[in-house]
């Protein structure tokens, strides 16, 4: 009830119908703690019960309620279907088809090992690894990178219409995007032949003997054979993994492909969502909307509200004496408090309300839509919610429920 | 237990979005104004201490932006040249050619490099007591397990050099409970909440290091006191609006809408406030910073907090 009550005289503007209906991959990216996870849902359910096709929805987070918001006992690394009654149950007649899948990191490095091993005994080598285990559990451009291999996979292998991808929680916004060209550089590294040189052959090249010498000082020998043992091993794989990784480079600066940016109106993360933006621009890949979410409602910001606010807190008393008999209200000083209280509270959230509004105006490099979401004051628990959420990422104000 | 501002390094993360950062500088500003010499340390260099203090740019060589209050910003690699200069007396910049490469690639190669670089050089400001407190504002819930356990991660992996011989006594500060603590800071949101309790369970288990407080922060007023709620509700039947409408000349609806949302957000984030209370552990206290109604971030947004979490830390 109270979802809408948040978002009376909201400013609807753009919408995310045309982006989702012509674009194969939709990646949702931004700041952290802005609701891109939620989003990303809520726009491939929306996708799914409007537009139709096959859309799944790859999430990085593993937030249960997600999962049983979409129906799902747990989502895994491998795409499942949304049940239709989750549809039913919203009382939406879907035209298409939900599937989800969320990113198990260390099930998709293993699964990328079985893939490209030349044969068995590497991949077990491999597998076994102490290195390759930390590395493919805790690394955290490893993460960046299989989530970009991931959807490269699923985009290849399977027939979807449309995946919506939400990008893991990354310290710098971008690292997901230079992952692959990281990944491919890494592997093609004269450092690291010169790593693996002396390991294989005892002989240690002239340019690389200062490396060693500090390396060897810092990390101690048997390290460096593990590290050297592993990227032995990692070589058989070299060429596969870079024409890999390139691959899903240009499959994400391909036109099928659009970036939705997902921010709140706070000064940090939206300096943040500005920063990729431009960025996303600088890098010649698609900006296809901002999505701006836990807007506070336009009303906040009109002067005529703001001017009875203003009088309910400094005329609390005279007000509250005249109106308590027609409350038929014993006690005036209660009627008071409440009318204070109500305007004084009206006047702080203005403040936010204000602040949000001049952070808006300031936006930079706008992109074909912007699409605001009010303040949601309850939690997103179903499906039902989801699309209530979606329409708004729809441009429409969703009816008013009891 | 050993109370924040006993501790002499304090870690303080949270969830993106949550004001960890903030929290973390009004934590070091207090700090300093009680008389202790602070260090605060930016991890994840966003510049954001430097735009809260409203001081130039925060750099690897610590300086003082406040009386007491020294201010750092973390660099792996400044880290590793630091400490083979005073480790291996090596003149770096001359014989070993492109370090940044070089170590760009081992830190990438090897898991832990870049996070005991970091950690080391926190621990070892602490040890040469440098500081009375040293605050890091850290990374994130997600990375902030991999930095804390760095030096064990890399005790399994390297077993001998130089780094090796170095983590025991890293690991010695990291779990001494009266001089290392870990702050989590988060929102009475549902996300936040949820990231707080399964970053509190893994810090137990995967981790030496003590969880010391728990800050909520932007906790929303309460509007109403007892029976005031009903009598908002019958204020917002149609007659009372229009008498209220008529005397205030003008149209209330909007005010009472805002005040309607003000306090089904306060309800909604009180259930997550119980929820946070439940799922951690009694003895790890918690603090309670106010939601702030104001214009702009900054020093005086820092003091306010400041001044709050004194309050809370009973000063």
């Amino acid at each position: 009830m109270s979802a809408v009550l948040a978002s009376r005289h909201a400013d609807v503007t753009g919408t995310l119908d045309g982006l989702l209906a012509s674009r194969e991959i939709v990646v949702a990216c931004g700041p952290g703690g802005v609701g891109k996870t939620t989003t990303a849902a809520a726009a491939a359910a929306m996708a799914a019960a409007r537009i139709g096709g096959k859309v799944l929805v790859l999430t990085v987070d593993p937030a249960r309620r997600l999962a049983d918001a979409l129906g799902l006992e747990g989502i895994g690394n491998t795409e499942r279907q949304v049940p239709l009654e989750a549809f039913t149950d919203a009382g939406v007649r879907p035209a298409g088809a939900l599937w989800a899948a969320m990113l198990d990191t260390k099930e998709s490095w293993d699964s990328l090992i079985r893939t490209h091993a030349p044969d068995a005994r590497t991949r077990d080598d491999i597998l076994a690894n102490p290195l390759y285990r930390n590395i493919s559990g805790r690394f955290v451009q490893s993460h960046d990178y299989i989530a970009m291999e991931r959807l490269f996979e699923i985009h290849a292998e399977a027939d979807y219409d449309l995946i919506v991808v939400d990008t893991p929680p990354t310290r710098n916004a971008l690292d997901f995007l230079d992952a692959p060209e990281r990944m491919a550089e890494f592997f093609s590294s004269r450092l690291l032949r010169w790593l693996i040189v002396p390991y294989r052959s005892r002989i240690v090249n002239f340019a690389s003997r200062p490396f060693y010498q500090v390396a060897d000082r810092v990390l101690g020998t048997q390290f460096l054979q593990d590290i050297a043992q592993f990227f032995i091993l990692f070589q058989t794989m070299y060429d596969g993994f870079v024409d890999r990784a390139r691959a899903v480079q240009r499959l994400l600066a391909e036109r099928r492909t659009s970036f939705v940016v997902v921010s709140t109106l706070e000064a940090v993360p939206l300096r943040e969502a500005e920063f990729f933006a431009e960025q996303l621009t600088a890098r010649k890949l698609h900006l296809g909307a901002i999505v701006l979410n836990k807007v506070l409602p336009a009303y906040l910001r009109d002067p005529a509200a703001c001017a009875v606010a203003e009088r309910l807190r400094d005329r609390a008393e005279p007000l509250s004496a005249e109106l308590a008999p027609r409350l038929e209200e014993s006690d005036p000083n209660q009627v008071r408090r409440v009318l204070s209280e109500v305007g004084q509270s009206f006047l702080d959230y203005r403040v936010v309300a204000q602040r949000e509004a001049e952070q808006r105006a300031e936006l930079g490099a706008v992109p074909e839509s912007l699409v605001t979401v009010p303040y949601f004051d309850t939690d997103v628990y179903d499906l039902a919610g989801l699309l209530r959420l979606g329409q708004w990422l729809w441009g429409e104000e969703p009816a008013l429920t009891t | 237990m050993v109370g924040l501002l006993d501790r002499r390094l304090v870690f303080v993360t949270g969830k993106g979005g949550v004001g960890k950062t903030t929290v973390a500088t009004a934590l070091a500003l207090f700090a300093s104004e009680r008389g202790r010499r602070t260090l605060l340390c930016e991890v994840d260099a966003k510049g954001d201490v430097a735009a809260y203090l409203e001081t130039g740019e925060i750099g690897f060589t610590a300086r003082e932006v406040l009386p007491g209050l020294f201010v750092m910003s973390m660099d792996t690699e400044a880290s590793l040249r630091e400490y083979l200069k005073l480790n291996l007396r090596i003149p770096v910049a001359g014989r070993i050619g492109p370090l940044a490469r070089a170590f760009d690639f081992v830190a990438t190669a090897a898991p832990g490099v870049r996070e005991i670089l970091t950690v080391g050089k926190l621990a070892y400001e602490v040890r040469e007591r440098h500081y009375d407190l040293v605050v890091v504002d850290a990374p994130a819930t997600g990375h902030i397990i991999g930095q804390l356990a760095a030096p064990q991660a890399i005790n399994d992996l390297v077993k001998v050099g130089l780094i090796r011989s170095q983590t025991d006594w890293m690991l010695e500060i990291l779990s001494d409970p009266a001089r290392t603590g870990l702050v989590i800071v988060t929102t009475p949101e549902e996300m936040p909440v949820n990231e707080t309790l399964e970053l509190a369970a893994r810090v137990e288990k995967e981790t030496t290091v003590e969880l010391a407080e728990v800050i909520v922060n932007r906790v929303l007023p309460e509007l109403f006191g007892h029976n005031e709620e009903e009598l908002f509700d019958r204020l917002c039947l149609a007659p009372a609006v229009a008498a209220l409408g008529e005397l205030a000349d003008g149209d209330p609806t909007p005010v009472l809408d805002a005040a309607r949302l003000a306090v089904t957000l306060r309800r909604t984030r009180a259930g997550h406030l119980e929820r946070l209370r439940a799922g951690i552990d009694r003895s790890v206290p918690m603090m309670y910073l106010p939601f702030l109604f104001t214009r702009y971030h900054g020093m005086r947004t820092i003091r306010q907090v400041a001044q709050a979490l004194g309050e809370e830390l009973g000063f």
